[in-house]
């Protein structure tokens, strides 16, 4: 476990390891949460209060809760946990893995919900008029569908990522506490003001904080001098 | 096929050779119907073919999905791709329609639309009457074997109907696409369709050429009040160069228009006459600027006791006449079945008829047929 640096400098391998989970579990929300956001923006299907309920729960359930039953669902003693065993010969609890399982379930909601207003703002108008233009389903999509909805995706990956750079809770729940491997950048400040080493503390909670300020400037610059029909 | 409780059920083969319009009252099922041919409503069932291809048929499990059926179809508010140029657009549809039989030439149908200056212009910044030209230029590079238009002009004020009227006008003389049309206007029907097709409360009520369906249809019924009015065919006998007029002859009796350049003395022209232009005397005026006055006898009347108005149908011989006058002048003037009566047109509008003898210029596609269904199997409700 952590030694204590011997630099003046804080270790910045919590900040390399926080960026890639947010990029990983921004790239696999990507990917999974926008086919979800395009079955909640068009379905008129029973079953839709309920999904986008779940969808919204991580915004509402404390972190340590959602961590709790991940840490249960991913131990090795569990079916889906041994599955992973088997097959990877590492455990999902306490490895990259196990966080990036963590943050995609804790930053869905943050992908999910943009780009549903997004699609719901494009409506059934655009994609019929393709439609009787031959294009087929999977074209619209990507042809009229996605650069309508471009603002939502800007604002749906940059959340994501931002929200993923400053989980806590779950990590703590999941992943602990392992150096290089689970150790991101908010446990790291966390384990700094236990130990009293509030130099460091004040240090890469400074970073983070120029960070957050920064990447919402640019989503907001984005946003603004984008065309308006992009909204 | 049903929405809700609306029911559209539609049995009919439709002559794709020429120009058809589908009129009726707003909620008779007409926008639907298009829909239903173009695969956007997904709960039809029944049967629908064009020529030999069938796109609907419940009873075998097949439904073409919208992106394969050759149709193009112009939306009431254009649904332009506002990302996209005006020439963007109009590739957008040449672009996945290269595997068509290309009737329609991207050159051509921007020289025909007048699209030149549009084209760099970006969608959101076009006015109503452009976009709607952009729109129709986009569906008709979709190369459609069936053309349908969604009341291409009901978005747009008076002024711009204008604008595109004449567009639409030379579309089928030009491209030779057999279309289909909505409309609840009874002067773009007849101004542009060969054939007419009467949709009311979902069910198709009469069925035939303009000029014939639209004389002995009840008008008032179908369209709203201040829509009423007559379809006639007039014959053209001269022009009047001095007054800039055109003359015809309505079963003996002399009309006079504003001069109409484009059509030949002796040529057939279909008038429509709104019920409010009509104004009814009892002896032959003297003293008004109105010159048009047509002698006749009332053959119907028609009051509505809540109303401040009533209907009159003047017989004129072979045609009759709907007038719409207040109440209290049906009774000042002690008009009666019977009573001859003189009509006074305010305003005359006039419109082509075409050609019987199939499409001019280039051919009209293969002359197919479009059935919903022959009458055992409907679009009907699931």
């Amino acid at each position: 476990m952590g030694l204590p640096q011997l630099s003046d400098l804080p270790d910045l391998g919590p900040l390399w390891l926080t960026l890639r989970l947010a990029a990983s579990a921004t790239g696999v929300l990507l990917v999974v949460g926008t086919p979800v956001a395009w079955w909640l923006a068009r379905t008129r299907s029973p079953v839709r209060p309920a999904l986008e309920a779940i969808v919204a729960l991580p915004l509402v359930l404390p972190p340590t809760v959602l961590g709790f039953y991940l840490l249960i669902l991913l131990a090795p003693s569990s079916a889906l946990g041994g599955l992973w065993v088997r097959l990877t010969d590492s455990t999902l609890t306490f490895s990259f893995a196990g966080l990036l399982v963590g943050s995609v379930l804790y930053s869905l909601p943050f992908m999910v919900q943009p780009l549903q207003s997004a699609f719901e703002a494009v409506g059934r108008g655009p994609m019929e008029a393709a439609a009787t233009l031959r294009a087929a389903p999977f074209v619209a999509f990507f042809t009229v569908a996605v650069p309508l909805s471009i603002r939502g995706f800007i604002t749906a990956v940059v959340l994501t990522f931002a929200h993923t750079v400053g989980e806590f809770g779950v990590v703590l729940m999941v992943g602990g506490n392992i150096p290089g491997r689970t150790r991101v950048i908010s446990i790291a400040i966390y384990e700094h003001v236990e130990t009293l080493r509030y130099a460091d503390a004040h240090a890469l909670s400074a970073l983070l904080l120029v960070f957050s300020f920064a990447v919402l400037a640019v989503v907001y610059t984005v946003n603004r001098t984008l065309p308006l029909h992009f909204r | 096929m049903r929405l809700g409780d609306f029911e559209l059920e539609v049995a009919a083969r439709i002559d794709t050779g020429r120009v058809t319009a589908i009129f009726g009252p707003s909620g008779s099922g007409k926008s639907t119907l298009l829909r239903t041919l173009a695969g956007l409503e997904r709960r039809a069932t029944g049967r629908l073919s064009l020529g030999r291809d069938v796109w609907l048929d419940t009873a075998r499990r097949l439904d073409v999905p919208p992106h394969r059926r050759p149709v193009g179809y112009m939306f009431q508010e254009a649904r332009l791709f506002p990302h996209l140029s005006g020439e963007g657009n109009l590739r957008y549809a040449a672009k996945r329609a290269r595997r068509e039989r290309q009737v329609v030439a991207f050159d051509e149908v921007v020289d025909a639309l007048d699209l030149g200056p549009l084209l760099q212009r970006r969608a959101s910044s076009l006015s109503g009457g452009e976009r709607q030209r952009i729109a129709l230029g986009r569906t008709l590079l979709a190369q459609p074997r069936l053309l349908l238009l969604d009341e291409p002009l009901s978005a747009l004020d008076a002024s711009r109907k204008m604008e595109i009227l004449p567009y639409l006008e030379r579309l089928h003389p030009r491209f030779g696409i057999p279309t289909l049309f909505v409309s609840h206007s009874v002067d773009e029907v007849a101004l542009l369709a060969d054939r007419i097709l009467v949709l009311a409360g979902g069910r198709v009520t009469a069925e035939g050429r303009t000029a014939e369906t639209l004389e002995h249809l009840d008008l008032a019924s179908l369209t709203d009040r201040c829509g009423a009015a007559t379809v006639v065919e007039a014959r053209v006998v001269r022009h009047d160069p001095e007054y800039q007029l055109t003359c015809l002859d309505l079963a003996g009796q002399t009309l006079r228009v504003p001069k109409r350049e484009h059509f030949e003395e002796g040529e057939e022209a279909c008038l429509v006459i709104r019920a409010r232009d009509v104004s009814l005397a009892t002896c032959r005026p003297q003293g008004v600027s109105i010159q048009n006055v047509l002698a006749g006898s009332v053959c119907e009347v028609k009051e509505d006791g809540g109303s401040a108005f009533a209907e009159v149908l003047v017989d004129l011989g072979p045609h009759r006449l709907l007038a719409r006058i207040t109440r209290r002048s049906l009774h000042d003037l002690g008009l009666a079945v019977g009573s001859p009566v003189f009509a006074l047109l305010k305003s005359v509008s006039l419109s082509k008829q075409r050609a019987m003898q199939g499409s001019p210029g280039r051919s009209a596609g293969e002359p197919g047929r479009l059935l919903p269904g022959p009458s055992h199997s409907n679009l009907r409700s699931r």
